[in-house]
């Protein structure tokens, strides 16, 4: 480890790698709560995958893949969002469609572009430490979407992640609102794939938030805690994969489930000790 | 002069997929009234009040919430759900859960003002809760819960409250307790209810709506053991309740 931040000081693609894992593990703090206590896990796994359909199209015909990434994540989170909205029966089948085409597609154009595609794997997997410092920037800037929407929009997702009923009752334009969200979990994913890779999106859109949904009351407070521990995950993988040269995507993965794991055990004994040594006594109302 | 009718319902009649739910319906519910809607399941009790929240449309008839269709003036009304439609570790404050109410009488964007957390303040006084609005949803009682969701529905101020099987499961003293609050609410609003539980709301209503498809309307004094068997098909045991 000490290697790594001597490496850290001299070399600026670790600072950029470093960067950016900050920056994602803010995205998804942001948006992963959101994923978690609605329960759309499976969803936003259906925009990661199909996403690489966007990045290989854009590959293939010559301009930005985060750009192809961005426009397909979107467009699938409004497809997704719609049928769910009109059609809830088939929301199942259609995510697994979606995810399935997606990849589908993109293999098709990675495999059709001419020169040699190391871009593949980097696509799957993540390569956080070729990031550059334009990459960092759209960052940055999908960062900045995500809070600002969040806060200005806060009391309505709140709402209609809750009691959508209820939220339409209060006038609140439930479809709009719950759209809204899938677009800003569509940006979440492309902003996390830089850094893990699409197959790997999942794990870290609800690993962080899963673990501080255990420790806090309120969404506004699992958000907090889990950028903090989605900043923490990517600094800590990265720096643990350094050494032994491993691909820092999976060792973030895996620093984050086994985070999730250790806490899951420490709220189990914490919660067995209470009942057999109560500090406060029973509520009986 | 005869008190101004807040909810109209005329001829309505729906159906789903085909299959009739509500067969012509014809019901006028007058301001400060407290009126239950009893039937057995299946009987359209829920499809009815879809209908006057606006959810659903009619198949054919009209129906009228303080003289304009619902989905104009629905927001006068404070509901209370049979079910609650969230996941119940749901992380959320009592608090956050009664602010809910006034997303549509509030700024559209950040948060919530003082004198949105004055009104939640002031329901969750009105109905004793007060002291649970720092507690997560979760952590609440049965009857604990009951109470907040009437909070939420108090929050909007609203003139009319419709509460949907509010006591389907809570112990009796609790229901009681919910029951002569709702009493006391009756004094400025208009209170509908729906329950399966004939008896023990005749006691507190002053009209009874019977539902099973169609709609027979009774003063609650006039309910009887008769009217029960016509209404259920079967001999229902009427259980007296002694309220002191």
């Amino acid at each position: 480890m000490t290697e790594f931040y001597q490496a850290l000081l001299a070399h600026s693609f670790l600072q950029y790698a470093l960067l950016a894992g900050l920056l994602a593990g803010l995205g998804c703090g942001v948006m992963g709560s959101f994923v978690v206590v609605k329960r759309i896990g499976f969803l936003a796994g259906g925009i990661a995958h199909s996403v690489l359909g966007g990045m290989g199209a854009a590959l293939y015909y010559g301009f930005d893949p985060t750009l192809g990434a961005f426009i397909t994540a979107i467009l699938a989170a409004l497809i997704i969002g719609l049928v769910s909205f009109y059609n809830q029966e088939r929301e199942d089948t259609l995510i697994a469609a979606l995810w399935a085409v997606g990849m589908a597609v993109g293999i098709l154009y990675i495999t059709k572009t001419p020169g040699y595609n190391t871009e593949l794997m980097s696509y799957l997997f993540g390569n956080i430490l070729i990031v550059s410092p334009r990459e960092l920037w759209m960052m940055g800037l999908m960062d900045i979407i995500l809070v600002s929407m969040v806060g200005l929009f806060f009391k309505q997702f709140l709402a209609v992640s809750f009691d959508e009923e209820f939220a339409a009752l209060r006038g609140i334009n439930v479809p709009f609102f719950y759209l809204l969200l899938l677009c800003l979990v569509a940006v979440s994913v492309v902003l996390l794939i830089q850094v893990v890779g699409l197959i790997l999106v999942i794990a870290l859109l609800t690993l962080p938030a899963a673990i501080a949904g255990q420790y806090m009351r309120t969404i506004g407070g699992m958000i907090v805690l889990a950028s903090l521990l989605g900043m923490a995950f990517s600094a800590l993988g990265l720096s643990l994969s350094y050494t032994p040269d491993l691909p820092p995507g999976a060792v973030i993965i895996l620093v984050a489930a086994g985070s999730y794991l250790l806490s899951l055990l420490a709220t189990r004994l914490f919660l067995r000790f209470k009942t057999r040594f109560p500090s406060t006594p029973k509520n009986h109302s | 002069m005869t008190p101004e009718s807040v909810i109209q319902l005329e001829h309505v009649n729906f159906s789903y997929s085909g299959q009739p739910v509500l067969i012509d319906i014809n019901l006028d519910i007058k301001k400060g009234e407290f009126i239950g809607v009893v039937g057995p399941n299946a009987g359209g009790k829920s499809t009815l009040l879809k209908l006057i929240l606006g959810l659903l449309k009619p198949t054919s008839g009209r129906v009228t919430v303080l003289g304009d269709r619902p989905v104009v003036t629905r927001r006068h009304i404070g509901y209370v759900p049979q079910y609650p439609r969230f996941a119940r570790d749901f992380p959320i404050t009592v608090e956050q859960t009664v602010l809910m109410a006034r997303l549509g009488m509030t700024k559209w964007w950040g948060g919530y003002t003082a004198a949105d957390h004055r009104a939640a303040r002031q329901a969750l006084l009105e109905t004793e809760t007060a002291d649970l609005q720092h507690r997560r949803l979760d952590s609440l009682s049965g009857g604990q819960l009951q109470r907040v969701l009437l909070s939420r529905a108090l929050a909007c101020e609203p003139e009319i409250l419709i509460l949907d099987e509010p006591t389907a499961n809570i112990d009796q003293r609790v229901e009681t307790e919910i029951y002569d609050l709702l009493k006391r609410l009756n004094e400025r609003l208009t209170i509908m209810i729906v329950s399966h539980d004939i008896a023990f709301v005749s006691a507190y209503v002053d009209r009874v709506a019977c539902l099973n498809q169609t709609l027979m309307v009774h003063h609650a004094a006039h309910i009887d053991g008769n009217l029960l068997d016509q209404l259920y098909g079967t001999h229902v045991h009427a259980v007296e309740h002694l309220h002191d």
